[in-house]
């Protein structure tokens, strides 16, 4: 075994690891904020996600084609970007909730689950119609930023690019106003109030609907952000892309302890380093024997383990008992 | 693209079938009936780029030599079938071409792992298929009568990629990665046995479904400095690839097999996999001096260029057209046992070059390429440079 190797390597591993650990954190905030309010699994956000990655791609391709994309400094092009796919994908989101799940808040609870995993394959096939009709692709490749792909090379082993940064800071960035919003504000106060007792919230005067719809807005606004920093950072994006992710992301939501904001954030990152790990490390360790495409198994075996011991997640004793 | 937008084939076989069935009952009363020649690709996904340009080739061969078959009072056809890349959906539309009982002969499929098994349907009751595209040794390795192809093999195309990184690349170390599927698998071992035999040092083989996110592949990869990568798989998934390795400043010379020969690599990958070799067995359709007025006639009609396999298929499909006029006896439809069995007979020249089988039902030479890509420019696809050319003959079949 080459142990040099393995220990140089290892900077950069754990850089991959974070990264994608805040992406699945970002759009777990999604799954997680509904089913703290509604105690429903919102299994469309995959699509809310992905649709925020082609906002971003159109508004990308449509800047190039106007010739503006070179002009234009990365930095105001980025927050266009993300400002547009919040927007899109939280209004989406908010539409979604009203017209399917809505009507069958009373219903018993595997109703809006299927209810949710039929307009995740709406969606889909909705993304997949629009962009064969108005682009005759499947595949679309966001075009390159040449600020964001610049790279700085730490050590041999070690080098970190632009838009990896971009993607930690937006992610903190986001996580740190989601944060304030839900346990600083008006309107956070009432989201918990919603999420502890919808009767005894609306006897206290908060519009449980409104409460609902903005959860929805909010879950779905940083899936939609997630998207743009998904498509940045690795480059290709189709109609199904947003379906792994977001299995993934809803798998760290349950690690974290579903319901639970901060416990997202835990999960994701925590299954961002054991997939980043198992993927580059289990060959090396093994010899060949076991490979890169093992990372999954070894990611949600351990997965596994953890729910066995705490079957309710990572952070989810902090989340207070519901009836 | 409207074909694009219905999702399951089997509705769309479903519908050809209903449409269809009225309408060859009425020819009958006025003609002979309808030879009926299907494809079987994937026209919609992220392949579809190569399996549309095999139905559009098979299009062209059709209207181009359907002359003859008229003239005997034939209606001749085409059903294109959307196989997706995926091997049940290929089972799937093979069990409905097998219950059309015009369909004469199959043209098909991109994948080898989706050809495999749907030629196992077909064999049911000996239907003829020809690939254009399918190098996987297996495919014809069976021995099934039924089965043909116009291209080379994989057991062939590897040991040339390894030749050429030894010869040409003068790589000592090679990392190869591949897509997990019988054919980028398959390819991908073949060059690394001749590779190691060669004293080309594999540093790591690699298999992943991963679509999107390759920095977890791409650290070892880098961290052990190899001075070649080579991945057996589909340009879909080696793109993303190879643009994400040369952004972690990945300096290896890149090489793979001919699923990385689509236009759409340059499109998905761009600067990055310009100066990337690849093998293929089916050169671009410059190198071929016959296929021009093909390229013509493609680009007019279809107002593209020809993908790669569009002019294999269109070969593929004359050679069917052939064999199905060579059956015609006392101008009855012939019996798909008949038009199997021509097919062995045939010899043709077609765009190309000759084409002619053996025993197995590969061709007795086939041609392969290593090219190198020109340009990151989609639309100068065409204009990548052959580097080597090569005529080697099938090997025999394995006792």
């Amino acid at each position: 075994m080459d142990l040099p190797l393995l220990i140089g390597i290892f900077p950069q591993v754990l850089l991959d690891g974070l990264i994608l650990g805040f992406m699945y954190a970002l759009i777990a905030l999604g799954y997680t904020m509904v089913y703290g309010v509604l105690e429903f699994i919102n299994f469309a956000h995959s699509e809310i996600f992905i649709v925020g990655a082609f906002v971003g791609v159109e508004i990308l391709l449509g800047l190039k084609g106007a010739g503006w994309l070179e002009s234009l400094p990365w930095p105001l092009v980025l927050l266009l970007l993300l400002v547009a796919a919040m927007a899109v994908s939280g209004l989406l989101a908010a539409a979604v909730e009203r017209v399917a799940y809505r009507p069958l808040r009373s219903a018993p609870r595997l109703i809006p689950l299927i209810s949710a995993i039929g307009v995740s394959f709406f969606l889909q096939d909705l993304i997949r119609l629009v962009e064969s009709v108005w682009r005759n692709a499947f595949n679309l490749v966001y075009p390159t930023l040449d600020g964001l792909n610049h790279r700085f090379e730490l050590t041999e082993t070690l080098d970190v690019s632009v838009k990896s940064l971009v993607v930690i800071v937006a992610a903190l960035a986001m996580l740190w106003v989601l944060h304030m919003l839900v346990n600083r504000t008006k309107i956070g106060t009432a989201v918990r109030a919603v999420a502890e007792d919808q009767a005894a919230a609306s006897l206290v005067g908060i519009d449980v609907n409104r409460i609902i719809s903005l959860t929805f807005l909010i879950g779905g606004a940083m899936g939609g952000a997630a998207g743009v920093l998904f498509g940045v950072q690795y480059g290709l994006i189709n109609p199904y892309s947003g379906f792994i992710p977001g299995l993934k992301a809803f798998t760290a939501a349950v690690l974290g302890g579903i319901g639970n904001i901060p416990g997202a954030m835990v999960g994701g990152i925590v299954l961002g380093l054991l997939e980043a790990f198992a993927a580059s490390y289990l060959g090396l360790l093994t010899g060949g024997a076991f490979g890169a495409e093992y990372k999954d198994i070894f990611a949600f075996s351990v997965l596994i383990l953890i729910l066995v011991f705490r079957p309710k997640g990572l952070l989810g004793e902090i989340v207070r008992e519901r009836a | 693209m409207i074909r694009n937008l219905i999702r399951p084939a089997s509705v769309l076989t479903v519908l050809l079938t209903l449409v269809a069935l009225p309408s060859a009952s009425n020819l009958e009363a006025q003609g002979k009936g309808t030879i009926k020649i299907a494809t079987q690709s994937p026209l919609s996904g992220g392949q579809a780029a190569l399996g549309e340009g095999i139905k559009l080739g098979a299009q062209l061969a059709i209207e181009r030599f359907k002359g003859g078959l008229e003239k005997a009072g034939f209606r001749v056809e085409l059903v294109p079938y959307d196989d997706q890349a995926k091997p049940d959906v290929g089972v799937a539309n093979a069990k409905n071409i097998i219950a059309d009982k015009d369909i004469l002969v199959v043209i098909g499929h991109l994948n080898s792992g989706v050809a495999i098994p749907s030629s196992e349907v077909y064999k049911e009751v000996n239907l003829a298929m020809i690939s254009p595209a399918n190098t996987n040794p297996t495919v014809t390795d069976r021995g099934y009568g039924n089965v043909f192809r116009v291209c080379g093999r994989d057991d062939v195309q590897g040991v040339v990629g390894a030749e050429f990184a030894q010869g040409t690349i003068k790589a000592r170390s090679a990392y190869v990665i591949h897509d997990k599927t019988t054919y980028g698998q398959g390819v991908a071992e073949f060059f690394k046995a001749d590779a190691e035999k060669k004293g080309i040092k594999i540093l790591g083989f690699e298999g992943t479904e991963e679509k999107s996110n390759f920095d977890p592949i791409i650290t070892p990869v880098k961290a052990k400095n190899p001075d070649l990568i080579y991945f057996g798989g589909i340009y879909e998934q080696a793109g993303p690839f190879f643009k994400q390795a040369r952004e972690k400043g990945v300096k290896a010379k890149f090489l793979g097999p001919d699923g990385l020969d689509s236009s759409d690599l340059a499109k998905i990958a761009g600067k990055a996999v310009v100066g990337m070799y690849y093998t293929s067995v089916a050169g671009p359709v410059s190198v071929y001096p016959q296929a021009k007025q093909f390229a013509d006639e493609y680009k007019k009609k279809f107002g593209k260029n020809p993908e790669p396999f569009a002019a294999q298929a269109y070969d593929a499909t004359a050679i069917g057209m052939k064999a199905v006029e060579a059956a015609v006896r006392g101008g009855k439809t012939p019996t798909r046992d008949a038009v199997t069995a021509a097919i062995r007979d045939v010899k043709h020249t077609g765009i190309t070059g000759a084409v002619e089988f053996d025993g197995k039902g590969d061709p007795k030479k086939a041609l392969y390429f290593v090219l190198q890509v020109a340009s990151e420019n989609p639309e100068k696809w065409g204009d990548n440079k052959e580097v080597k050319r090569l005529t080697i003959a099938a090997p025999a079949a394995k006792k």
